[in-house]
């Protein structure tokens, strides 16, 4: 080429590489700016739906307080005393409306038991239910709760799983809580990062899982020396042991993880089951914090193989916060969504969303992460998420909270922790090793992602125009209709924050069908039940669930939103024990609540 | 004058191969481990790769990485033969394209396949007296954590629980590029790095062990071995080179104690450039005056 010509041309070349980034910036912030712009109405015209944040008036009154752990802590108490904000929703009174229980975390704080009213408003009945007093040095503080009924008798009990000594509270016909932890055999002390319910032998009664967080050797309020942090910030596995409780009945329960194959000691922050297989038996997926996911199938009830590499979902270490599960491209299939961590120019971890391969299914499921194509990716500093249909075109929409240590804003930690979290072992795992905090934020203030399905495989995020504008630290986030209307509201659990209750309007030309179900030879719960529904060629599977997300749990019911339809194909139903009963065209805008047949 | 292109990150003008058919065992593997071997930088980052996705999968994932090196080793064969005429060696290339997709942190494809095309133009396009003055994959990873942090960050991660395989990276390391006779610069950066970390300690307060933290990670391996010692873009001379090595750790030092993540990248961002064009301009100094005394004389 002639060097004339050549090394202009070269030079533009080069310039025009350079200006790439600016341009897909430009494009990127566009596209965000116009979404941003609209607003209140114009909301509920654009994306069916719009949100409002209403604890105020609903009577909710909460505020999350953290604890004080070991004084050799202190330097950096904000990042360890780091979560505990719960929720999750129950009906514990079989009412008929959808209470909460959020969680708190300070000593001598008060966790709270909304109940809901039906008038639109919430009362605090923790206390005289006996569910309020339970954060103290002594016995640990809470972490979250999950609701099962685990004797079968028809209400809701509550596994509350702290840093500290875990409770199971029998539900005394919704009126009275009693502590039953002794009898159930539960342990002493588990610094517990995640809990769910699940039948995983399918013999109608729940059995519960338990994921370890930090070692269950460490006593917080007690440390014999600093080395408790996690020994590498991605393959670190100095965690929690696992816990499978396999229920005896008569409040009796026999630990079984060893014997069934559930080896782990990853630091365990989310968990969800489900039947990803078809086989009828509920598959475990654990997202682990300082490392890689992991996936248990499940063998017929008798043993649990982890899968993860196997199947594309454990591969790449990242710090997973969040498991929850949800048909998003209407195929019938579960993906699973794991948050991570984005910090821009920092660590770009990115959101997963793992979509079942075509044409793999059983033991040779495999996933994709299709997460930065579905556009579901960066969420910052990403904790709870779930999955549900907030406008109910048929669709299922992500709600995700985010952020981690709001502080002084104008002061970051940023640089001291990506010096020390990139150390060797011998540096990371000692907390002395870590520079102080000194009131310093980290991944704070951030705002939240409400990512609306559009059908066509892309998620488009709308939080600021829907009226989602909190920024506190989010961390654990649960979906429900808590006024019978047949939309899902929504509620936060946020850290040293308010609980808030965002109302949801929502286009009422879209159509929506729910479903309570009530096992029989199933556990009553009915967790692990899968319904069907299908219309237009489309179909959308949901199964009860036990717990998921971060540190949360939904609704009981299954909400299905289906758009402008006037009527649906069919639906299938089926129970844990394996039953399949199927509902031809049953009507539409109204709770179906159906019992397993006998 | 056609310009000269870095072919190879040790001897760019060394002969290609050992050669004559009657060369001993022992004169091969001295050969092997000699400055004339083309192909050791290259086998001692892809070691490196190895061991760190082998042990621990610290890998993105390999098409990530994969396009990074393709992309550099397809653009240096373009621009070569388009600029120079002819096909260049493509080992700095390799190089480049490897320490991209190991260093370069982003969910989007992108960004990988962009830094190789910046590092690899950068060669041709950011000259002095026809020579580039910048490490190429630090001008790519630089150019993109400044101008798309939304999309892209560097290696932060560490070689998992143990220090076996850091062991074996940093030994093997040493061994080789000391082989390469470009030790020093790495021991120099190394001692100036710890010593930075004590005075930073006593200036801010935190754990020496805190400040030391960094350079056990995978990512200073490749910085130390590969970067600071690129020959292309380093001072010719031995105690220039160490006195670098040392005003890099300086800097790095300065923007550390500014709370600057990406510290090691721009410090050697700002100093290679800044060094070179001290020797070239110094360089050109010393000719006349040389002429002026062959005159003379």
């Amino acid at each position: 080429m002639s060097k004339r010509i050549g090394k202009p041309l070269l030079i533009v070349f080069f310039l025009a590489l350079l200006a790439t980034p600016l341009v897909i910036k430009h494009f990127n912030a566009r596209s965000e700016s116009t979404r941003s712009e609209t607003n209140g109405s114009s909301a509920l015209a654009r994306y069916g739906f719009q949100l409002e944040e209403s604890s105020k008036s609903a009577g909710i009154n909460f505020t999350h307080q953290t604890p004080t752990f070991d004084p050799k802590l202190k330097h950096i108490m904000t990042q360890v005393a780091v979560v505990g904000a719960a929720v999750s929703v129950v009906d514990f009174d079989r009412d008929g409306w959808n209470d909460f229980y959020v969680t708190n975390s300070g000593e001598g704080s008060r966790n709270a038991l909304y109940r809901n009213q039906g008038d639109g408003t919430f009362k605090d009945v923790a206390a005289d239910a006996g569910l309020a007093d339970l954060n103290s040095r002594e016995t640990g503080v809470s972490m979250g709760a999950v609701w099962g009924d685990y004797d079968n008798d028809g209400y809701e009990d509550m596994f509350l799983y702290r840093w500290g000594r875990p409770e199971l509270f029998h539900n005394d016909s919704g009126k009275r809580f009693t502590r039953v932890s002794e009898k159930a055999g539960l342990p002493q002390w588990i610094n517990a990062g995640t809990a769910i319910w699940f039948d995983y032998d399918r013999d109608g009664k729940l059995d519960l899982f338990i994921g370890g967080y930090y070692s269950e050797k460490i006593n917080l309020w007690q440390l014999s020396d600093t080395k408790m942090m996690p020994e590498s910030f991605e393959y670190a596995n100095n965690g929690g042991r696992k816990y499978l409780y396999r229920n005896l009945g008569e409040c009796k329960f026999e630990e079984v993880s060893e014997k069934l194959g559930l080896r782990s000691n990853r630091w365990a922050f989310a968990a969800v089951a489900a039947d990803l297989r078809g086989t009828g038996y509920p598959d475990l997926f654990v997202a682990n914090d300082y490392g890689v996911s992991e996936l248990f199938f499940n063998d017929g009830g008798k043993r649990f193989r982890e899968v993860g590499n196997e199947t594309g979902v454990g591969y790449q270490p990242k710090s997973g916060m969040n498991a929850s599960l949800g048909d998003v491209l209407n195929r019938g299939h579960f993906a699973i969504y794991v948050s991570n961590i984005s910090e821009e120019g920092i660590l770009l971890q990115g959101n997963n969303l793992w979509i079942p391969r075509e044409g793999t299914s059983g033991d040779k499921l495999k996933y994709d992460n299709l997460a930065r194509e579905m556009g579901v990716e960066l969420g910052k500093w990403s904790f709870g998420a779930q999955f549900g249909d907030l406008n109910n075109d048929g669709h299922i929409d992500l709600y995700l909270v985010n952020g981690y240590v709001s502080d002084d804003q104008n002061r970051s930690y940023w640089y001291d922790f990506a010096k020390v979290a990139g150390g060797n072992r011998a540096i990371i795992s000692d907390a002395k090793n870590w520079p102080p905090m000194d009131s310093r934020s980290l991944a704070g203030y951030q705002q939240k992602r409400v990512w609306l399905n559009d059908g066509a495989g892309k998620f488009i995020e709308v939080a600021q125009a829907v009226g989602v504008r909190d920024i506190y630290d989010g961390r654990s986030v649960a979906l429900a209709d808590f006024s019978n209307r047949g939309v899902l509201d929504v509620v936060t659990a946020n850290q040293r924050g308010p609980a808030l209750y965002y109302r949801n309007t929502v286009n009422p030309d879209h159509k929506w069908i729910a479903f309570e179900l009530e096992g029989r030879s199933s556990n009553r719960s009915a967790i692990g039940a899968q319904v069907r529904v299908f219309w237009n060629g489309l179909q959308q599977v949901q199964e009860v669930s036990g717990g998921s997300g971060f540190c949360a749990q939904n609704q009981r019911r299954l909400h299905f939103g289906l758009g402008k339809i006037e009527q649906i194909d069919k639906v299938e139903i089926r129970w844990p024990s394996g039953k399949i009963e199927v509902l031809a065209a049953p009507g539409l805008n109204k709770v179906h609540r159906l019992k397993e047949s006998a | 004058m056609t310009p000269e292109v870095s072919t190879s990150p040790t001897l760019p003008d060394a002969p290609e191969a050992p050669g004559t058919p009657d060369r001993s065992f022992v004169d091969g593997v001295k050969w092997f481990f000699s400055f004339e071997n083309r192909f050791l930088a290259p086998m001692l980052i892809t070691l490196i790769l190895l061991a760190g996705q082998l042990s621990f999968g610290f890998l993105e994932s390999y098409w990530k990485t994969s396009l990074a090196i393709v992309t550099a080793m397809f653009l240096e064969l373009v621009l070569g033969r388009l600029i120079t005429g002819k096909f260049p060696h493509l080992a700095s290339a390799y190089i480049s394209g490897i320490s991209i997709g190991i260093l370069v942190r982003s969910p989007a494809i992108w960004p990988y396949a962009l830094c190789s095309l910046l590092s690899i133009t950068s060669k041709y396009v950011l000259r002095v007296k026809d020579r580039h003055i910048w490490n190429p994959s630090n001008f790519g990873i630089c150019a993109l954590l400044f101008l798309a942090p939304f999309s892209v960050a560097s290696l932060s991660i560490q070689w998992g629980n143990t220090f076996l395989p850091m062991l074996v990276v940093w030994v093997l390391g040493s061994l080789i590029i000391y082989r390469l006779k470009r030790f020093h610069i790495c021991l120099t950066y190394v001692l100036s790095f710890a010593i930075f970390s004590a005075l930073r300690s006593s200036i801010t307060g935190h754990p020496f062990l805190a400040e030391v933290a960094p350079i056990t990670g995978p990512m200073y391996q490749l910085f130390v071995f590969f970067m600071i010692t690129d020959p292309k873009t380093t001072v010719k001379s031995w105690r220039g080179q160490v006195l670098v090595a040392f005003c890099v750790a300086l800097v790095e030092m300065i923007l550390r104690l500014n709370e600057i993540v990406h510290a090691p990248y721009y410090a050697l961002f700002l100093t290679g450039p800044a060094a070179n064009l001290i020797e070239i301009w110094w360089n050109s100094r010393q000719r006349p005056r040389a002429m002026d005394f062959e005159g003379a004389a």
